[in-house]
């Protein structure tokens, strides 16, 4: 056990656990000082419901970015399923759940289009996802021109309960979808094409079908996140997108992704998540102004990504003189 | 496959005929055919430059022919087929820029297509080890550690890894691309076992050398190409025959007169120079002296020019520039050391040129510096500097100089190029085979462009695919192998097979 603890910390994902233990550690001793008790189980399940939108988007943002791609859609593609959940799964035809497999669907149909325009007609990723960003955007504002909708109870005691910590299953369901992923050989064939797409083609990895795969996993990652997201807010807003692509980029950062592509894991990727969504807390408990909310955030991850730079660095000088 | 002996005699294993593949303006292959039958060991032998690597990327499908066809047992494959397909024709191949993925583990590397599965079909992560431990030691390589990702192996062992892969699928046709550049004698004699073994149990087997002796004691029959087609096939092949075969006929452009060899002052003296492929190459060159260096392919001859450049660091070694020790960190280190260096590359788009710039400020570009007060470039001085050497070397026929370089033909990017590096006032020029895909008649200007820089006391460094073109144009020649000098000769040496000859042999009769 030892050895997997240090693989473990020394791991590409590394990065990640060591900005959310400190960022753990910090929301702690903010909200001790500032509330005079320990937090309470509601205030670990509601930051348990409140991030669970952002880890989804990160799981597929560490994909496409470890395929050496970037996808800006997952803003788009959150707004479109967040406007599509909130109008249509309350009282339609259907019932809920069928409506929710319909979204999911859906947003795997919004992140298909990305990867093939990336991988067949050679796009490049962030000209391709900047623009389907603006489309999947524009669609959610179709489906729902003003904030509103809701969503059935019932849908929302299964996934965001507010009093049961139901969000465990479906974060440890999200580790386990990853550590499945990992291990099948399409999980290996998205390092390869991501460590040197050239000589991954070379050897006959389908590169193309891969990256479609990927993107397509994205957009089913969005998807899930909004269905999460209106459970957690109750209500849709064409606009709840937006914030998911600096903040799904900066978990992958904050997770230790190489954007070169071929390294990191999304697990880290999810502690990064975690983390930033801890920040805006100790932002909140520390009396600094909502306002000033997304400039602490940039500063919070520009400091975590020098550190991380700083450590790798003298890990490989260490390296080196041995 | 229901096959009668007959017909199973007849048929290729693998047949390409036809085939033409255009790079830009660079034609590789003009209707080259190739034919390999099932068991033998066939190879294929040309210049660099000749097609050879080319062609073996379209028969294993990396690239595609622009015109052609490849058949493989007789099975035409469709013009877009990705190597995944041909894996399931039984194709394996080892390519000369080796194709290992560098972040994944040799295991992952190895296992990449099969690996080790569990139940619901998850790959079994804990037997990636031991199932390429158990390949590793088959082919007799347990030296190699399997938990290392590629980027972690030295060259020679990531050769040996890229080999284990292709043979580890037993194809029934294996195609290897310069497999023994990088390797050890030892572990040429390894792969030459497992190449003799497989060709014995039927899979056709081709490859390609730049030692002749390899092809002399590996091949069945081979095949020689020059200038993108095919010129002959035999069975047996002498080196003098294989050397006509391979230069062919004497090139038919003229060459500026470099009988008389300017005496200069020593303006580069380079002793024991280490780092990529360079074991120690030791010389010296005087002003006014143009210096060829010769040689098959990757004998080191660009990491010399890169390394001289400041563009790749040395691992070892000492340089003078102009009589003063210099180290080099970086090309800027180069250009302004004591006489300046300046390195003119063959790959103008991604080593030099800037294609939607113009041809002003391309050429005005290393020297923006110089000309600039206070941060701001003086584009009148520019203007005129620049006019002048565009119609000195009449670069693009009378157009403006506020043309795109991208517009222009490639002899004249090459020009422009040139053009940049005369600017600088620099006295070591390292020209790295800026003839490739230009034309006869601005082969020809630059070769006067060559000998009337060198008159004007410039020291030049001259490397060429086409061994022709060194024969002719310097007044000395280094042939490298195998990163170090193995043979001087004076110029200029006219025949080209002597430096052919002295690129293959041991111990040259030069």
């Amino acid at each position: 056990m030892p050895d997997r603890l240090r693989r473990l910390l020394s791991g590409p994902a590394s990065l990640g656990y060591a900005v959310l233990t400190a960022t753990a550690v910090t929301y702690l001793l903010v909200y001790t000082t500032n509330l005079g008790h320990l937090p309470t189980s509601f205030d670990y399940l509601s930051i348990l419901n409140t991030t669970l939108p952002l880890v989804f988007v990160a799981i597929g943002q560490s994909l496409v970015v470890i395929t050496g791609g970037i996808d800006l859609s997952v803003g788009g593609i959150v707004a479109f399923c967040v406007a599509v959940t909130a109008t249509r799964v309350h009282g339609s035809g259907l019932t809920p759940f069928a409506w929710l497999l319909a979204i999911l669907a859906l947003g795997t149909a919004c992140g298909a289009v990305n990867g093939v325009i990336v991988a067949r007609a050679r796009i490049a990723p962030i000209l391709t996802t900047l623009a389907t960003l603006s489309i999947f955007s524009g669609l959610a504002l179709w489906v729902l021109p003003v904030p509103g909708g809701s969503i059935p109870s019932g849908v929302r005691m299964v996934l965001t309960n507010p009093t049961v910590p139901t969000g465990l299953i479906w974060l440890s369901l999200a580790v386990l979808g990853w550590l499945v992923l990992r291990r099948t050989r399409f999980g290996m064939r998205v390092y390869a094409v991501g460590s040197d797409e050239t000589s991954a083609v070379a050897i006959g990895v389908p590169a193309a079908r891969i990256k479609i795969a990927v993107y397509a996993l994205s957009g089913l990652c969005s998807a899930l996140a909004a269905v999460f997201y209106v459970s957690t807010t109750t209500a849709g807003d064409a606009n709840a997108g937006g914030p998911f692509i600096l903040t799904s980029i900066a978990s992958v950062v904050v997770g230790g992704v190489a954007f070169s592509g071929g390294r990191g894991s999304a697990l880290g990727a999810m502690a990064g998540a975690v983390a930033l969504t801890l920040v805006i807390d100790v932002i909140f408990f520390a009396g600094i102004d909502p306002l000033y909310q997304s400039l602490f955030q940039g500063l919070f991850l520009v400091v975590a990504v020098l550190l991380g730079t700083g450590a790798a660095l003298i890990a490989r000088a260490r390296r080196g003189a041995l | 496959m229901v096959l009668t002996e007959k017909s199973e005699m007849q048929v290729m294993a693998i047949e390409a005929s036809g085939v033409d593949r255009a790079f830009g303006g660079v034609q590789a292959l003009r209707g080259a055919s190739f034919a390999a039958r099932p068991a033998e060991i066939h190879a294929l032998a040309g210049e660099n430059g000749a097609g050879k690597s080319t062609l073996i990327k379209v028969l294993c499908g990396v690239i595609t022919a622009d015109r052609g066809k490849v058949e493989i047992f007789g099975q035409q494959v469709r013009r877009v087929v990705e190597p995944a397909a041909r894996r399931g024709l039984g194709v394996a191949t080892a390519f000369q820029e080796l194709s290992l993925i560098p972040d994944l583990t040799v295991a992952e590397n190895l296992l990449l297509h099969s690996p080790p599965r569990g139940r619901l079909g998850l790959v079994r992560r804990g037997r990636l080890v031991p199932e390429a431990e158990a390949i590793l030691h088959r082919y007799g390589v347990d030296y190699i550690d399997s938990r290392l990702t590629a980027a972690e192996l030295s060259v020679a062992h990531r050769q040996v890894v890229e080999l284990v892969r292709v043979l580890a699928t037993e194809p029934r046709v294996l195609i290897l691309d310069e497999p023994t550049a990088a390797l050890p004698d030892k572990q040429v004699e390894w792969l030459s076992g497992h190449m003799r073994r497989l060709r014995d149990a039927g899979t056709c087997v081709i490859f390609t050398s730049h030692r002749w002796r390899e092809i002399e004691a590996l091949a069945d029959r081979v095949t020689v190409m020059r200038n993108g087609t095919h010129v002959a096939t035999r069975e047996n092949l002498s080196e003098a025959e294989a050397v006509t075969l391979m230069s062919g006929r004497t090139f038919e452009g003229t060459y500026p007169d470099v009988t008389t060899i300017a005496t200069g002052e020593t303006a580069l003296r380079v002793s024991d120079l280490r780092g990529g492929r360079l074991q120690g190459v030791s010389f010296s060159m005087r002003q006014g002296e143009i210096l060829g260096v010769g040689g098959l392919a990757g004998q080191g001859q660009r990491d010399l020019f890169l390394t001289l450049f400041g563009a790749q660091r040395a691992a070892a070694g000492n340089l003078e520039v102009g009589g003063f020790p210099v180290t080099l960190r970086r090309p800027r280190d180069a250009i302004r050391a004591g006489l300046g260096i300046a390195y003119v590359p063959e790959d103008r788009k991604a080593e030099g040129l800037f294609l939607p710039l113009s041809i002003r400020d391309n050429i005005a570009l290393a020297t923006l510096a110089r000309r600039s007060s206070g941060g701001l470039v003086s584009r009148g001085r520019e203007a005129q500097a620049v006019a002048s050497l565009v119609g000195q070397l009449r670069i693009g026929a009378g157009r403006s100089t506020s043309q795109a370089v991208g517009n222009l033909s490639g002899g004249n990017q090459q020009k422009v190029l040139m053009a940049r590096w005369l600017l600088t006032d620099a006295q070591v020029l390292l020209l790295f085979d800026v003839t490739r895909g230009v034309d006869a008649a601005t082969k020809r200007d630059i070769f006067d462009l060559i000998a009337q820089l060198a008159a004007q006391g410039k020291a030049i460094l001259f490397y060429s695919s086409e061994t022709e073109e060194i024969a002719h144009l310097c007044h000395r020649v280094l042939v490298l192998r195998e990163g170090r000098v193995a043979v001087e000769l004076d110029g200029p040496v006219r025949d080209a097979e002597r430096i052919v000859a002295a690129s293959l042999k041991e111990v040259p009769g030069a």
